[in-house]
């Protein structure tokens, strides 16, 4: 920078110093909002904590292992149903989710004609932004009579599995339980991870795709070869995403699930009860003990969801790893 | 190992518009064939219709005929993942699989066509690199990603992982126009040896490489701007650099005309 061109006089330096001027400042803006996050995260944590301490004091013997939920009258409480629900329909959720979005995107990419193509990813996009409320309202009246057919389906031609089994007159009436949670929150979830895996799958190199199908690699063995490899990190998150949506979602599971206490796998029986929907329903009539105890709960579904994240990221920076090993 | 390719009256098209316009020519099993021309005549279009590469391309067709040893390769009843298996490509840039291995590049194609026995894949791994001259710079590490190796390496696992499945023909567009001198010389000694048991077919830019590697020499060319690329001859190599035929290859050849 020793050479200054005839054209560029004192003036223009001068600009340069300014654009420095808004480069600092940018990079001052950036780190602030990343401490914000970090703060917002960290007061989160400390108020779940802070709140939560008296109910955990209360009963420490019992809080992971009992399946009442009565603080206020006789003081016994515990997240072993609440958590036990919570994971179960939200795996549930994601089992019946995550092949129809990934069928959705790969179709969306890989085989809808251009404009069919990009329709759909319209409207997949706004499944995605319809509030949960509609969707628990649309499961209370119109999902959950429509369930019936399904569940005895269901409990007659798979009822040898534990899950899909119970007595006669549970599985094939009108209820509330975590399978009908399970199919709303699969509906919540798929636009999501459909959404975010159509755009990772179109991410992929043309170049590696021609080089399958050069090959001799049908349509699907090309998916197999070039596409689904190189996208495995992105959907990964994709589905942790959904998982994330579908462990903390509220309103929607608390007018569709049964509202009880008891660890049964028999999903299609009416009851189950989730972390997020326990604490919309119990909030409102909560006495002080009950309040903190709710706030425990929350606290156990935070810290499963950063689990959750925590996972989804080693494994995406595990594949991130090979992939950078690349350049030794 | 090796077999002939014939067009009849070829033309291709993207949509509407013709690309390469009533092509025909014999290419001879066990000999090098260079396409020549200038950019946009039409080289690639007319290559990747040889081994129906083309129609992955929304909208794009063919008309006219491509015989493989006498069997019309666009006949109804044949499939087009057969045809890519016994005519093999190289592309330009080199595009191994970037989260396989060296050894998984080589056996992706052999993998497809339902090889799983492991010591069957271990001497076909071997052998392809042997033949595509990277077996002893990456024996030792087969397991690395072959997104790892430097650009001539990799375009040499594109060239093994092509000829692991043993091809018929091999068509390469441009091998070596991302690639040092070295690398290249790699590559055209390679093609030298592979022309024994293949029959090839190299698009270059790079006249001095046609006339090193090739037998028989192709020169395309368009008419005008907008206009279909089109072949204006094709003979021994020998005869198209020192007395061709047409005056617009010799004007091509001894650089009058882009
Ligand atoms: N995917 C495509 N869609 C539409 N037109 C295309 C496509 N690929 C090529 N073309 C057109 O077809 C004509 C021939 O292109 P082609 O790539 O075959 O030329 P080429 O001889 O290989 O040129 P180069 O030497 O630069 O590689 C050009 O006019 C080009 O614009
Ligand atoms: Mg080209």
């Amino acid at each position: 920078m020793t050479a200054v061109s005839p054209g560029v006089d004192a003036a223009s330096l001068r600009d340069v110093r300014s654009s420095r001027r808004g480069d600092r400042v940018f990079s001052g803006v950036t780190v602030v909002a990343g401490a914000l996050v970090f703060a917002l995260l960290g007061a989160i944590a400390v108020f779940l904590v802070v709140k939560a301490m008296p109910a955990l004091q209360h009963d420490k013997s019992s809080f992971w292992t009992t399946k009442i939920w009565d603080p206020d009258a006789t003081g016994r409480y515990g997240v072993a149903a609440l958590v036990f629900g919570t994971v179960l329909s939200s795996v549930l959720a994601l089992a019946m989710a995550v092949p129809v979005a990934l069928g959705v995107a790969v179709y969306t990419v890989e085989y809808a004609p251009r404009r069919v193509g990009r329709f759909l990813g319209y409207l997949t996009d706004m499944l995605a932004a319809v509030p949960s409320v509609v969707y628990g309202l649309w499961g209370l009246f119109f999902l959950l009579p429509h369930l019936v057919g399904t569940q005895t389906f269901l409990n007659r031609w798979l009822g040898w599995i534990p899950l899909f089994s119970g007595a006669h007159g549970d599985v094939n009436t009108f209820s509330k339980s975590v399978f009908a949670a399970s199919v709303i929150l699969a509906i919540m979830v798929l636009p999501i991870v459909a959404a975010i895996s159509r755009e990772v799958i179109g991410q992929v190199d043309p170049a590696q795709k021609e080089a399958a199908l050069a090959l001799g690699a049908t349509r699907w063995e090309m998916l197999r070869t070039a596409v689904f490899p190189p996208s495995r990190p992105g959907i990964v998150s994709a589905v942790m995403l959904g998982l994330g949506r579908a462990l903390g979602e509220t309103i929607a599971v608390a007018l569709v699930i049964g509202n009880t206490f008891d660890i049964s796998a028999h999903v299609l029986t009416p009851g189950g009860n989730t972390i997020a929907a326990n604490i919309a329903n119990r909030f409102g009539e909560a006495g002080a003990l009950g309040r903190s105890a709710l706030i425990a709960s929350g606290l156990v579904l935070f810290v499963i969801t950063l689990l959750v994240n925590l996972i989804a990221r080693y494994v995406i920076y595990r594949s991130g790893v090979e992939e950078r090993s690349a350049a030794v | 190992m090796a077999k002939r390719i014939e067009t009849v009256e070829l033309s291709c098209f993207y949509g509407k518009t013709k690309a390469v316009d009533d092509v025909s020519i014999a290419i001879e099993p066990k000999s090098v064939t260079a396409f020549i021309g200038p950019s946009g005549c039409g080289k690639s279009t007319f290559l990747r219709a040889l081994n129906r590469m083309h129609e992955v391309v929304p909208g794009a067709r063919i008309e006219g005929q491509v015989l493989l040893d006498d069997e019309d390769i666009y006949a109804p009843e044949i499939d087009a993942a057969a045809v890519r298996r016994t005519i093999g490509m190289v592309f330009q840039r080199p595009n191994p699989f970037p989260t396989m291995s060296i050894y998984d590049n080589v056996a992706a194609g052999l993998r497809l066509n339902g090889l799983r026995r492991k010591s069957e894949l271990d001497s076909a791994v071997e052998r392809s690199l042997r033949s595509a001259n990277l077996w002893d710079e990456v024996r030792s590490r087969l397991n690395k990603p072959g997104a790892g190796l430097s650009g001539g390496q990799q375009q040499r696992l594109c060239i093994a992982r092509a000829i692991a499945v043993e091809p018929q023909v091999l068509l390469m567009d441009e091998p070596c126009s991302a690639l040092d001198p070295i690398s290249t010389l790699a590559i055209e000694d390679l093609i030298f040896e592979l022309k024994d048991r293949y029959t090839i077919v190299i698009v270059t830019h790079n006249m001095q490489q046609a006339a090193r590697v090739s037998d028989v020499t192709a020169f395309f060319t368009l008419r005008g701007p907008g206009e279909p690329g089109y072949l204006v001859e094709a003979d021994t190599t020998q005869k198209i650099f020192t007395n061709p035929s047409e005056k617009r290859t010799e004007d091509y050849i001894t650089g009058r005309f882009g």
